[in-house]
């Protein structure tokens, strides 16, 4: 396992945006993030965890509410856990596991 | 005499064209004759020599030859190419996705195909929206649509609706068809076309692009009563919420490639020939079914490696609002209005940001500010010095630009970190976004600032922000857009200024 910058056990995954919402993130669609292994707390990061540190680090974007809303993902973002959805993995409660893939989807609505 | 071979060949292309469009009216006759008299066996079963013709063959010798590439592959065969010919499909939308799904629909011998639109064509859908021709801008898209659909073939009945759908239309046109195709361009439709194809009991092939990307998905496949699990999912279960409507972007605002709305278009005809074609399932001799494939998403993103990503998706939500046994929405609810598609999915305002004393025309502007090299640019005007700035994205600066204007993406106001506010007296150069031209930011100039943009909306919140920033000295200096954009502009100054 890897370490993370402060010395901890560190948990790798990739994070990408599509469907508009990589214009929220410098218009990267991919990005690899780090975050510790173990919360303070013992427990693991889970979904929700990984939105908080999102908007608070990779995003530079004002508009927050184009990606969270009352401190959820929100409407209209497909959030996708190792290409299923995370409604099949137990949503923001899910624990990351070392090398996730998850993707942030905007629904297109153009036709 | 070359010509007089030309003419003969046209018209013998021509009398085929005719015959087979009469030996298909005739077949609609005999079905329909057919249809009166108590029924032997379901449509999709059409038996051999019983087409209603009197003939050996189930179909015409110009069918065999016509649809012969797609029936000799085995998922297809002479079952599938008469489940095709009984299949009603009806296409919401004849446009970017419209186009093409219906084009191989009809190419494949669906029997009946219904397209409803209430639009008329615009050029500007030509580059995408294969069925339109230029002779035929400022007609209804479904009449352009089915006049080249029978120029492809004469065989299928076509059913033009010239309308939006709306929710007290939509049950009593579902009604009529088999399976749905969603090629729709908003939120409050596509919900109306979703809730619709589940209470009519229709499986509904739905898919949506913009910019690069696309999305598809089948829905409510199997069709089956709300509360029944075994049903598909339906868009509510995916997206319970609509999206805020600031969020969602149009092909008009956002752009989009052609083949890319095309690519999802003639993925939508392909499931529809999936899913009109796919074998009966009958029940195992224990009487359960086989397990189905789980639903999919397909995620299109033509400038991504891979291009292609499959999702899967949720069964359907145990509390969805139309398909669950807890559904508050009906037919009734929909036909009565209390289901409002509008309210539930709202509607973005364009904003109004800015008082008239921050806003000034076209005309005033050119008024203020005559060309360098205009008559009125004699000793008598005093052109001042004045900064113009104009928000749109870099490619549509590249498109057409005013002399001089400078280019600062709205996105540059819009994703810079929060800005220290006005009544912070003497902002540091320090604190400013290093985006913003230090020009602008010296303390020494009092020159006007005027921001410009497509049609007006954005340049006001870059006007807000700018002067959140300090940048007009409490009012010393003036900052204001133009009103109504390039659009205005065209109207009011230039009428040579490319209009995309």
């Amino acid at each position: 396992m890897t370490k993370s910058a402060n010395g901890g056990a560190a948990l790798s995954i990739t994070v990408e945006f599509t469907g508009g919402l990589e214009l929220l993130f410098s218009n990267e669609r991919k990005h690899n993030i780090t975050l510790p292994a173990q919360m303070d707390d013992g427990s693991q990061p889970n979904i929700a965890y990984l939105v908080r540190y999102l908007v608070d680090n990779v995003m530079k974007d004002q508009r927050q509410e184009m990606f969270i809303m009352e401190d959820n993902v929100r409407p209209g973002i497909l959030v996708l856990i190792n290409d299923a959805d995370w409604e099949l993995e137990g949503e923001e409660k899910y624990e990351l596991q070392q090398g996730d893939n998850i993707v942030f989807v905007s629904t297109l609505h153009g036709g | 005499m070359e010509n007089l071979e030309d003419t003969c060949a046209s018209l013998r292309a021509q009398i085929a064209a005719t015959e087979a469009q009469l030996a298909g009216l005739k077949r609609d006759l005999a079905n329909a004759e057919a249809a009166g008299k108590p029924e032997t066996g379901s449509t999709g079963n059409t038996k051999e020599g019983l087409n209603g013709t009197g003939s050996r063959w189930p179909l015409l010798q110009e069918e065999y030859k016509r649809y012969g590439r797609q029936m000799i592959v085995s998922q297809i065969g002479l079952h599938g190419q008469l489940k095709l010919r009984a299949a009603k499909v009806l296409l919401v939308g004849a446009g970017g996705l419209g186009c093409p799904a219906a084009q191989y629909l009809a190419g494949a011998g669906v029997g009946t195909l219904g397209l409803i639109d209430g639009d008329t064509v615009e050029i500007s859908n030509l580059h995408r929206q294969v069925l339109h021709r230029w002779k035929n801008v400022g007609k209804y898209k479904v009449d352009s649509a089915i006049e080249s659909l029978r120029e492809l073939n004469p065989h299928p009945t076509y059913i033009a609706h010239r309308t939006h759908l709306t929710p007290d239309e939509a049950p009593a046109i579902f009604e009529n068809y088999d399976l749905i195709l969603d090629c729709t361009d908003n939120p409050a439709t596509r919900y109306l076309i979703s809730d619709t194809a589940v209470l009519m009991g229709k499986p509904l092939i739905s898919a949506s692009a913009l910019r690069t990307e696309g999305q598809l998905v089948v829905l409510n496949n199997p069709p089956r009563r709300p509360g029944d699990k075994e049903g598909g999912p339906c868009y509510r279960c995916v997206f319970p919420k609509p999206p805020p409507a600031d969020s969602v972007v149009s092909c008009a605002d956002g752009g989009i490639i052609g083949p890319v709305v095309g690519t999802m278009g003639v993925l939508q005809a392909l499931e529809a020939i999936k899913v009109l074609t796919a074998p009966d399932v009958s029940p195992a001799a224990d009487g359960t079914t086989p397990p189905r494939d789980p639903p999919i998403l397909q995620i299109f993103s033509a400038f991504s490696n891979p291009q292609f990503r499959s999702i899967r998706l949720r069964s359907r939500r145990a509390n969805c609002a139309v398909c669950s046994a807890e559904a508050t929405v009906t037919l009734d609810t929909i036909a009565s209005g209390s289901t409002d598609y509008v309210f539930f999915c709202g509607s973005a305002n364009a904003p109004s940001l800015l008082g008239p004393g921050e806003r000034v025309s076209p005309e005033e502007y050119r008024e203020r500010h005559p060309p360098a090299n205009s008559q009125a640019n004699d000793k008598s005007v005093k052109r001042g010095s004045h900064t113009v700035i104009d928000v749109r994205d870099k490619a549509q600066f590249g498109i057409c630009n005013l002399e001089n204007s400078i280019n600062i993406p709205i996105s540059n106001f819009l994703g810079s970190a929060p800005v220290p506010m006005a009544s912070e007296y003497e902002t540091e150069a320090s604190q400013l976004p290093s985006w913003l031209p230090s020009e602008l930011a010296s303390p020494e100039s009092n020159d006007p600032i005027y921001v410009v943009c497509r049609l007006g909306n954005d340049s006001q919140i870059a006007v807000k922000k700018m002067k959140d920033l300090g940048l007009d000295r409490n009012g010393q200096r003036f900052i204001g857009d133009i009103r109504g954009g390039f659009r205005a502009w065209r109207d009011q100054v230039d009428p040579e200024w490319p209009e995309y």
